[in-house]
């Protein structure tokens, strides 16, 4: 048991540090890999928590398609100079050095607090596992979610092509 | 049919995007315009023949939503925005290529503004709020210069932030309710006083009160509204916010979160901010649309002054408000657009005598403007008396004299808008000018004839229309 927690605490650690590595890149490589491992180990941690829909979804439409639409847009954008890098990245840690700290003083903070949940969460803790698997969800339950998503999927291809076609 | 209202436009989005159906793309403009006129019309009369093409669409795609009378106005609203803002797009764009790229951009958000009114579960409302914010923003950028990524930009920042606020609070009510659907969250709040509740709902609110622009939360709004493209104002002016921020507040606040005391406090205190801080930011403006931004703001005030009111009647005069709002502030964002194609600027300091050489675009801004002020017989001067005469009878004295004082500046800031553009003699050097094109003169004068129509049939429209949709909301006999 302590060592189930133990990992998910380093899952969750690693998740955030690369979250805020991934916010604060300023070269979109870079960024586009941080977004592929947070989905990844988001996958992993919503896996441990018993989430085994939510870690599909989030692997599919994060991991893959949104993946997709930030790399054609990298495709589509420019590199900046060796120098005004060094120069944007030097810049960026100095005005940011502080969001880790804050962070950290967060979890920390949320870890120690209890909600005030009391009986509402019984509902949700005596349900009995649902019987449908991961396609009866999607097409069953959520299918105005999952076409949603695929508007917002169209959506943010137009953008891409739009405004980064535009910009080259 | 409800259905197709969703698939047709995305159909349409993939359909003239086809590589080998490239000669579609001449016609997105009248497939766009079809689609709305459908809309309307079954906003208008709701049947639902079988035919089957239709019965076919329906069985691939089992949407579960609901219609109602709220459902079909909003419906209604949107296509009329969406038309007029197409029609201007015709003349507005500046060629093929960026005529194409909105038509698209609008058949998505339409989609997505479709869905949100139609949705009965939150997370799938949340799933198409984010579907019309994502579309907003391409919209706003999509001039492409610095000002219209400053505006898309800040507009993406407050929009993250109302996102992750909406699902903070999605997965509370969900903790609590056990479901997202619309009927079992609104058993399981219905008489929980527990401050998970009350937090979950205020979160949902704050959320609400960013998307909507609502005073303390509206930092984003007048840079995007004035950034944007000119059809792209009309319909993030006409509709898009007033979708996501104020329809979503009404439908939730009315029939799924209990509003009690303490919650209908604070949307009468936000409404009164709304319309008094709007109204006198907007006095202070010289670009066109940055006024009608913050004008936004103090009529959006209104309408959530008329929610606060808590009674069928004070829901009735929201909603009429809702109406007159998208069709006057509509008027005007075309009228700033005809402005602009031929002026070539916003800045009201630089124009003056407009009316003789623009006679439409002059009379049509004036029938708009008196609506918003609330001139009688106008329909902005019925829907504002209702909300007034709503608050009255709630006992909030208080905010229906902020109603009507926030009425008296908006006939100020209205009036230095005419005085500086239409009124007066024509300013050097503006000789040359002529009446904007068809495409940006006819939607104005449309608008402005339902805006005439609507304030002389106020008394079947209220008695049909909106006082329904009051006592259906609060559930009223």
């Amino acid at each position: 048991m302590v060592d189930s927690i133990g990992i998910d605490i380093v899952l969750i650690l690693l998740l955030m540090a690369i979250s805020v590595g991934t916010v604060i890149t300023i070269r979109l490589l870079r960024a586009a890999v941080g977004l592929a491992l947070v989905s990844a180990l988001l996958t992993i941690v919503m896996y441990r928590m018993g989430a085994p829909v939510a870690a599909v979804f989030e692997l599919s439409v994060c991991a893959g398609l949104i993946l997709v639409i930030f790399i054609s847009t990298i495709s589509l954008t420019q590199r900046l100079t060796p120098d005004r890098i060094i120069h944007v990245e030097r810049e960026t840690l100095r005005r940011f050095w502080f969001l880790p700290i804050i962070i950290v003083v967060i979890a920390v903070f949320l870890s120690q607090v209890n909600l005030p949940v009391g009986d509402a969460a019984a509902p949700i803790a005596q349900a009995p596992p649902s019987p449908m698997g991961v396609r009866e969800v999607l097409w069953n339950l959520r299918h105005m979610d999952l076409i949603g998503q695929v508007i917002i999927l169209l959506a943010g291809a137009f953008g891409v092509l739009i405004l980064f076609k535009r910009g080259k | 049919m409800a259905t197709l209202l969703i698939i047709i436009p995305l159909m349409c989005v993939i359909v003239i995007n086809l590589p080998f159906l490239r000669f579609l793309r001449g016609a997105a403009f009248w497939l766009f315009a079809l689609f709305c006129i459908f809309q309307g019309a079954y906003a208008v009369l709701p049947l639902e023949p079988s035919y089957a093409i239709t019965r076919m669409l329906e069985s691939l795609f089992v949407l579960h939503l609901s219609l109602d009378r709220l459902t079909l106005l909003l419906l209604f609203i949107i296509a009329l925005v969406a038309l007029t803002a197409a029609v201007v797009t015709r003349e507005a764009a500046d060629d093929d290529e960026d005529r194409f790229r909105l038509y698209n951009l609008f058949f998505i958000v339409v989609t997505g503004l479709n869905g949100v009114v139609m949705i009965n579960d939150l997370f799938s409302m949340y799933v198409f709020l984010e579907v019309a914010a994502l579309t907003s923003f391409i919209l706003i950028a999509s001039g492409g210069g610095a000002e219209h990524l400053e505006g898309a930009f800040k507009y993406l920042i407050l929009s993250a932030l109302a996102t992750a606020a909406l699902l903070s609070s999605i997965a509370l009510i969900f903790l609590i309710a056990g479901d997202l659907s619309f009927a079992p969250v609104r058993a399981a709040f219905a008489d929980n006083g527990t401050f998970l509740a009350r937090f979950a709902s205020g979160l949902f609110m704050c959320a609400l009160f960013v998307k909507g622009g609502l005073v303390l939360f509206h930092w984003w709004l007048p840079d995007a509204y004035e950034a944007a493209p000119a059809p792209v104002s009309i319909i993030l002016g006409g509709i898009i916010t007033k979708v996501v921020g104020v329809y979503t507040l009404i439908r939730l606040f009315t029939g799924v979160f209990p509003m009690g005391p303490a919650f209908r406090s604070v949307i009468l205190f936000m409404g009164g901010l709304s319309i008094l801080a709007g109204a006198l930011l907007a006095l202070r403006q010289h670009d066109f649309k940055r006024m009608l931004a913050y004008s936004s703001i103090s009529q959006v005030g209104y309408i959530i002054l008329g929610l606060g009111a808590g009674t069928p009647l004070g829901i009735a005069g929201a909603m009429f408000h809702f109406f007159n709002h998208a069709v006057f502030k509509s008027t005007l964002f075309v009228n700033a657009a005809a402005l602009e194609s031929v002026l070539g600027t916003r800045e009201m300091e630089r124009m003056g005598g407009l009316s003789v050489k623009m006679p439409w675009t002059g009379g049509t801004s004036l029938v708009a403007f008196l609506s918003a002020a609330g001139f009688p017989p106008l329909a902005g001067f019925w829907s504002k008396l209702v909300i007034v005469l709503a608050l009255w009878q709630a006992h909030s004295y208080g905010y229906a004299a902020v109603a009507v004082f926030g009425s008296v500046i908006t006939m100020g800031y209205f009036l230095v808008m005419q005085r500086n553009v239409f009124f007066g003699k024509l300013r050097e050097g503006l000789e040359f000018v002529k009446e904007a094109p068809f495409a940006l003169v006819a939607p104005a004068v449309v608008l402005s004839l339902i805006t005439i129509g609507a304030g002389i049939l106020y008394g079947p429209m209220m008695e049909r229309v909106f006082l329904p949709i009051g006592k259906f909301l609060l559930n009223v006999e």
